[in-house]
């Protein structure tokens, strides 16, 4: 019965039983946490609480707390808001496409990768909210809600209103695509526990007992909603360039944002997993879980969605020229030449050079380089961001306007805070919730460990 | 209140013999209360003969409650009840409005579907779940087999087909 390829390596290595797998993954969670774990998390902490001052300070005074002038009225704050729901695509991604896909890999990654995907898409969605200024009521112009103003509908014309849709309803999805994966393994550390740990991990697990019928109509809703979360991944971020692509400011007003910002986000998305995964990996012993296979195929994607990145910088540029439009010319010429001339090469050198470099295998199996470039890409990519929406602003038609953007501490202390909140956020769900997906783990180890069924 | 209390459980330690010891179980005319596993066994629900589910249609059924939902409001506060020319474009600008309908879309399909599920599936934060054996969570399959429906047949001559069937334990298990 036991099949054991001798072409692939096994998904998971150390010759696993079922039993390892549980007592691996649940160790975490019923163990006390390390002297490593609390000072992780206290330095998170931290950081949360020092930005949220700025965030205090944005909500009191208003966004005039920021660097933003009237030639550059987006800048860091939607920088941001495009680089954490970029983040936040790899977690459904992996969950998603590669469940429709049959990529078994993805089973030891998924439940971090979807965790840092909610708490990516939260850091991102508080840019916006804030960004109104009064985001008390803020509900008035984002939702359709009868109002005393006619009622004066929200206009579904906007790109700007498709993304409170888009958001939102890839979060809630999202979410709940995590929490069904989840139910089996809460039941799993319910029956291993006692007390009050057993009492919530009960109620968490909502009763779950792994009846046959239960686990066919699991593995249907698990499906479906990949098959949902699919075309959802694509759209979100597709609706995001929106924001930019149906507007007339050049630099902005291009056809090819959809892909080459889904790609960049995918792009982005991996990058952040693969610095969260070797970080966790290393910390929880989990090296058997998450092997040098798992890592060297998410550097694969990574060269993948580099490469489409890049020629999609490549093709921007062409399209400037080729269009023969002037301004839209100059906005590119600027963009390499100008004053953030900086910026832009930092991208180039980031997100187009760097991911080149793991065409090596050498590179791109080992856990210092991969870790290192991590987080070269994610730098990188905010840069793009950065580069898209200042650049494109900061000189626009009337040469008298032109102006530069001089980020305030309050835009740095926003920008912490969000950082604060990620792992903050990202270390409670590490000590709290199975960082593996155990059940489906135990699905994928017949095939890859010799021990499994001894 | 009327339960069955008493089992017979057989418990597996391999997902290829399970599969087998159930159509042996069935074969040999033990109806099988229901199968217990820490990860989904495929295969498993074809030979216990359970029909497929009907969450797909539910997913789709709610799917198209969003989408009506969706363009029957975009039309009725655009062209309507407020009309207002934007861009220049129709009041009722349907390639406008398909973003948000394909986000209601899935939206409401992807609720519906996991709310039918956890109804159907009796999952709630408050439910006691019969717990056979505590192992079936980590690493064993429980086939339980419910007395109260095998009257016909002998107790021992059950606990013969289970260990027959590849059953590495064979318990009781009994509910108040």
């Amino acid at each position: 019965m036991q099949v054991t390829s001798s072409v692939r390596q096994p998904l998971v290595t150390g010759g696993k039983t079922y039993h390892d797998v549980t007592h691996d993954v649940c160790r975490q969670v019923e163990g006390k946490p390390s002297k490593l774990w609390f000072l992780a998390f206290l330095t998170a902490f931290g950081v949360l609480a020092i930005g949220s001052t700025a965030l205090l300070a944005t909500l009191w005074e208003g966004i005039g707390m920021w660097g933003l002038n009237k030639t550059v009225g987006w800048a860091w704050d939607i920088t941001n808001f495009v680089w954490w729901v970029g983040i936040g695509h790899a977690g459904t991604l992996i969950s998603a496409v590669l469940l429709l896909f049959r990529q078994k890999w993805r089973t030891s990654i998924n439940r971090a990768a979807e965790a840092m995907t909610i708490f990516a898409v939260i850091c991102a969605a508080m840019f916006p909210i804030i960004h109104m200024g009064r985001p008390w009521l803020g509900a008035y112009w984002a939702l359709p809600l009868p109002n005393t103003y006619g009622s004066l509908w929200v206009n579904f014309n906007s790109p700007l209103l498709w993304d409170v849709f888009a958001i939102s309803t890839y979060f809630s999805v999202s979410l709940v695509f995590w929490y069904i994966g989840l139910i089996p393994d809460f039941a799993t550390i319910r029956d291993r526990a006692t007390g009050l740990r057993k009492i919530i991990y009960g109620a968490l697990s909502l009763g779950w007992d792994g009846a046959a019928k239960t686990w066919m109509r699991y593995e249907s809703v698990s499906l479906i909603l990949a098959g949902l979360a699919t075309p959802l991944v694509l759209s979100v971020h597709t609706i995001v360039s929106f924001d930019f692509a149906t507007s007339v400011i050049p630099g902005w007003h291009t056809t090819i944002f959809p892909p080459y910002f889904v790609a960049g986000a995918i792009f982005s998305g991996f990058a952040m997993v693969l610095t969260l995964m070797i970080v966790t990996r290393k910390v929880y012993k989990l090296e058997d879980y998450i092997t040098i296979g798992h890592i060297e195929l998410m550097n694969i994607v990574i060269i993948i969605t580099g490469s489409i990145v890049g020629i999609a910088y490549i093709t921007e540029f062409f399209m400037a020229w080729y269009s023969g439009v002037e301004a839209e010319q100059y906005a590119f010429i600027n963009r390499a030449t100008g004053p953030y001339w900086w910026a832009y090469w930092s991208m180039m050198t980031c997100n187009v050079i760097s991911p080149q470099l793991f065409w090596i295998k050498k590179i791109r199996t080992s856990i210092v380089a991969t870790f290192a470039l991590s987080i070269v890409v994610n730098i990188g990519m905010w840069f793009e961001r950065f580069v898209i929406i200042v650049t494109s602003l900061h000189r626009d038609y009337l040469p008298s306007s032109w102006a530069m953007f001089y980020p305030t501490l309050v835009d740095v202390g926003v920008y912490l805070f969000t950082f604060g909140f990620f792992f903050t956020a990202f270390f409670l769900f590490a000590k709290f919730f199975p960082v593996i997906n155990m059940a489906e783990v135990k699905s994928v180890l017949k095939s890859s460990s010799e021990k499994a069924h001894k | 209140m009327e339960r069955d209390t008493h089992f017979i459980l057989g418990v597996y330690d391999d997902e290829d013999v399970l599969l087998h010891a159930v159509e042996q179980v069935r074969g040999s005319g033990v109806k099988i209360h229901e199968v217990y596993s820490p990860y989904p066994v495929h295969g498993l629900e074809h030979v216990l003969g359970y029909k497929r589910s009907k969450l797909p249609i539910a997913a789709f059924l709610f799917g198209m409650l969003g989408l009506t939902l969706a363009l029957t409001m975009q039309f009725y506060m655009m062209k309507f009840d407020w009309p207002m020319i934007i861009g220049g474009k129709d009041y009722g600008a349907f390639p406008d409005f398909v973003p948000v309908s394909f986000e209601m879309t899935v939206l409401l399909s992807a609720f519906g579907m996991v709310g039918v599920f956890l109804i159907t599936s009796n999952l709630k934060p408050w439910a006691q779940p019969r717990i056979f054996d505590l192992r079936s969570t980590d690493d064993k399959h429980i086939m339980a087999i419910d007395l109260a429906n095998n009257s016909s047949l002998d107790l021992d001559k059950i606990k013969e087909i289970l260990t027959e069937s590849g059953a590495t334990e064979v318990n009781k298990k009994s509910f108040e």
